[in-house]
């Protein structure tokens, strides 16, 4: 193998993404655009969700209890209704998410100490925010009820604050968020993102930039000439690569100051997997590029054999410890699992080599697994 | 509009689907897209705590705090065992192995029969931002659980109902999916991505096609109107999606998931079909900027991804922030997600929701028009 002659390749291959602007403005707008969508589309924050207020009692105590929800940053009020048939409606056209009913008696009940029983109805539609709902219902719904007995007891009882605490929550949860402190979804899904972005992209790329001289007939010049088959592939690959980590710098700069995500770990470490992941991708397209004629059918490949594997497989929205087994053997086979690991532990978790180095070295051997793989299916002969 | 003209129209139509049907590849695509992606996604994503690894640190190691670690249920939690170190527990935490740590302090039971107040400290991995906030979320239901318990015994009530306490109950309804199953909601939204990108890419790649093979100069010196050359593509896209969403409801949505189907389907079809026709003016639009098939490929992506973030297909619309609440009224599919949801899952008719219908089409309109305008323009 000579460098020369891979030089020339890939001096070759850049001349030509510059020349075609399209492809060259995609090349850097696709991975961008797909940040963006995807860090702020996937957005978890359960916030802000609108509700109706059906209060049969209207009475001090109901506006009361009702303020807790109204107050409450997770909910945004949306006006009362005077009977449950008319808050139907608003539920099954989406304009509201939450229904809150107040039975008639509720304040006559609680201050004659007895219990009272509510119907909160929940939109089960979006089924992760519905339960985060529920959830935040019963935390206001305790709360409450902590303040009711409270006052109950020292009234009936004489008991003080301290004996009351103790008897009505003897434990108390304290709950700390690791790594995710703010409990933030773009610092979550948003930094994940750039695994997914950078499997998917620079495959696409990859795969069309082989298919398209395939497509056109000048790959019969490659064909033709002195240049082997390591050279062609590795001179081919190279600028995609270096467009590729280009691209991995701009999308990490946005998971920084876009997404407000912190840089705890080893940059150095971080690079070092980047490039070996970046590596893996473009050798993922080169791959496809090997098997298939058109360029319809690698971007459809590709995009298929990355984005399903890159969401469902690497622990991006589950993770890979609660898979079934079959799931989680494929998992270790693929390499999102490992670059999401390098991504989560350098971003949130502040990891270095001790604990990342492994899932480094795994991404290297796959990189040059990727590689040789492409040049051993790569054929400088006229397939009939 | 004479009788000739809906002949032509007609075998044109039949030329298209007889086109199709010769493309294995668009083809194989078609049938994946609309069986085995949205199989995939609605069995491969579930937003639920399932078996979450916690370790506990006992420091107490009393009947108390072994009855409350017994309250850490299947199948939300598997407990793995104990860490016997705050460092074991990190390096646990740390490789991911766990999702959290309960740390009970040694004077956990002692504080109880003192009758004060003691606490148990989780610490959560947050990294995965769902299973962190239903982790949490379940803790806390299941430690107020237990204080009501303990407050019941301590007060020696037998039977919780007979005490005069002034407390509120809750008996929480949810509607629609009450079991909270992502399999109802993950194939739909699925189901409707795909809906997009097809109703995108399929007449992009329709014109795009005869202009790789140079047939489009024929269609324009046959005596055709620009519409009546495109008119004929769009519905044998119409023809090709809602067959492809008939098979997807039949034999994915209803048969494999068990999806309820509430509504009616005739007017499920009929609002799909509307947005078939509102989203294909932007695919004529890509067919005039496209010269081949990865290219037309390439842009459908490009617009599938503002319009999918426009849409809430994964997030509802509340959630987002409030620039983009205002852009999604630009985005077609979001009009669609709203119509496609509340007919399939929540069997609304269309007099609740005729107004985003409505909506639709007039965006439609103004899109398919524009389509056509730059579908001519590219010959002028």
């Amino acid at each position: 193998m000579k460098w020369s002659r891979v030089k020339t390749v890939a001096f070759k291959e850049v001349i030509e993404i510059w020349r075609d602007k399209l492809y060259l403005s995609m090349a850097f707008m696709i991975p961008t655009m797909m940040m963006v969508v995807l860090g702020f589309g996937l957005s978890m924050d359960v916030e802000k969700i609108p509700f109706v207020v059906v209060d049969y009692d209207q009475s001090q105590q109901s506006r009361d209890y009702l303020h807790r929800f109204i107050d409450s940053r997770y909910f945004d009020y949306q006006g009362q209704t005077a009977h449950e048939k008319e808050a139907e409606p608003l539920m099954i056209q989406n304009k509201i998410r939450f229904i809150l009913v107040i039975p008639s008696g509720f304040q006559r009940d609680l201050l004659q100490g007895q219990r009272v029983k509510i119907q909160p109805v929940i939109d089960g539609l979006f089924t992760y925010q519905a339960k985060v709902v529920k959830g935040y219902v019963s935390a206001i719904n305790a709360n409450y009820n902590q303040e009711l007995m409270t006052q109950w007891l020292k009234k009936k009882q004489g008991m003080n604050a301290h004996e009351i605490a103790a008897l009505l929550e003897p434990v108390r949860l304290e709950t700390r968020y690791l790594y995710n402190e703010k409990l933030s979804s773009l610092w979550s899904t948003g930094s994940g993102m750039i695994m997914l972005v950078m499997l998917m992209a620079p495959a696409i790329l990859t795969a069309l930039g082989v298919v398209r001289e395939k497509e056109s007939g000048s790959i019969f010049n490659i064909y033709a000439s002195t240049v082997s088959r390591s050279e062609f592939i590795i001179g081919k690959i190279l600028p995609y690569v270096l467009i590729s980590m280009f691209n991995l710098l701009i999308l990490s700069w946005m998971a920084l100051v876009l997404f407000g995500v912190p840089f705890k770990g080893d940059p150095l470490l971080y690079l070092t997997a980047s490039l070996f992941f970046v590596s893996c991708s473009t050798g993922v397209g080169m791959l496809v590029s090997t098997l298939v004629k058109t360029q319809a059918s690698a971007a459809l490949i590709t995009m298929l054999g990355t984005m399903i594997p890159g969401m469902m497989m690497s622990g991006l929205l589950m993770p890979v410890n609660s898979m079934e087994a079959a799931a989680r053997v494929e998992a270790h086979l693929l390499p999102a699992m490992y670059q999401l690991n390098i991504v989560w532990g350098s971003f949130l978790k502040g990891q270095g080599w001790p604990e990342l180095g492994t899932n480094v070295m795994v991404l290297g051997g796959y990189a040059v697994f990727l590689w040789s793989l492409s040049i051993w299916r790569f054929r400088k002969r006229v397939t009939s | 509009m004479n009788w000739l003209w809906w002949v032509r129209v007609y075998a044109l139509t039949k030329k298209e689907l007889l086109q199709f049907s010769r493309d294995i590849v668009l083809l194989f695509a078609v049938a994946w897209f609309f069986t085995a992606e949205v199989y995939i996604a609605g069995s491969g994503v579930t937003m639920e705590l399932n078996n979450a690894p916690m370790v506990v640190m006992d420091h107490d190691r009393s009947e108390a705090s072994r009855e409350w670690i017994s309250q850490l249920k299947q199948p939300y939690y598997n407990v793995l065992g104990q860490a016997h170190s705050q460092q074991q527990a990190n390096a646990m935490l740390d490789k991911g192995e766990v999702l959290g740590v309960f740390d009970i302090p040694a004077d956990f039971q002692k504080q109880l029969l003192l009758k004060q107040q003691t606490s148990i400290q989780l610490q959560l991995d947050a990294s995965n931002i769902i299973l962190g906030t239903l982790a949490s979320s379940y803790s806390g239901l299941m430690n107020a659980e237990y204080n009501q318990q303990w407050m019941l015994k301590h007060m020696k009530v037998v039977d919780p109902d007979s005490i005069q306490v002034p407390l509120i109950e809750e008996r929480q309804k949810i509607n629609y999916n009450p079991e909270g199953k992502s399999t109802w909601f993950m194939p739909i939204s699925e189901m409707m991505t795909v809906i997009t990108l097809l109703s995108l890419f399929l007449p992009a790649a329709i014109v795009v096609r005869e202009k790789e093979r140079g047939t489009i100069e024929q269609l324009s010196v046959a005596p055709l109107s620009p519409f009546q050359i495109l008119f004929p593509k769009i519905l044998a896209a119409e023809i090709i999606i809602l067959t492809g969403v008939a098979i997807c409801i039949f034999g994915i949505i209803g048969s494999v998931f068990q999806v309820p189907f509430r509504g009616s389907l005739l007017s499920f079809f009929m609002v799909t079909a509307v947005f078939v026709y509102a989203v294909s003016g932007l695919g004529l639009f890509i067919s005039s900027v496209s010269r081949n098939l990865g290219q037309a490929l390439m842009v459908s992506f490009m617009l599938l991804m503002p319009m999918l973030l426009l849409s809430g297909a994964w997030t509802p619309r509340e959630s987002m922030p409030d620039f983009q609440q205002y852009l999604m009224f630009l985005s077609p599919l979001s009009y669609y997600i709203d119509i496609g949801y509340s007919i399939i899952l929540k069997g609304a008719t269309l007099d609740l929701m005729w107004q985003p219908l409505l909506q639709l089409f007039g965006l439609g309109t103004v899109l398919f028009w524009f389509g056509i305008w730059q579908f001519k323009r590219q010959f002028s």
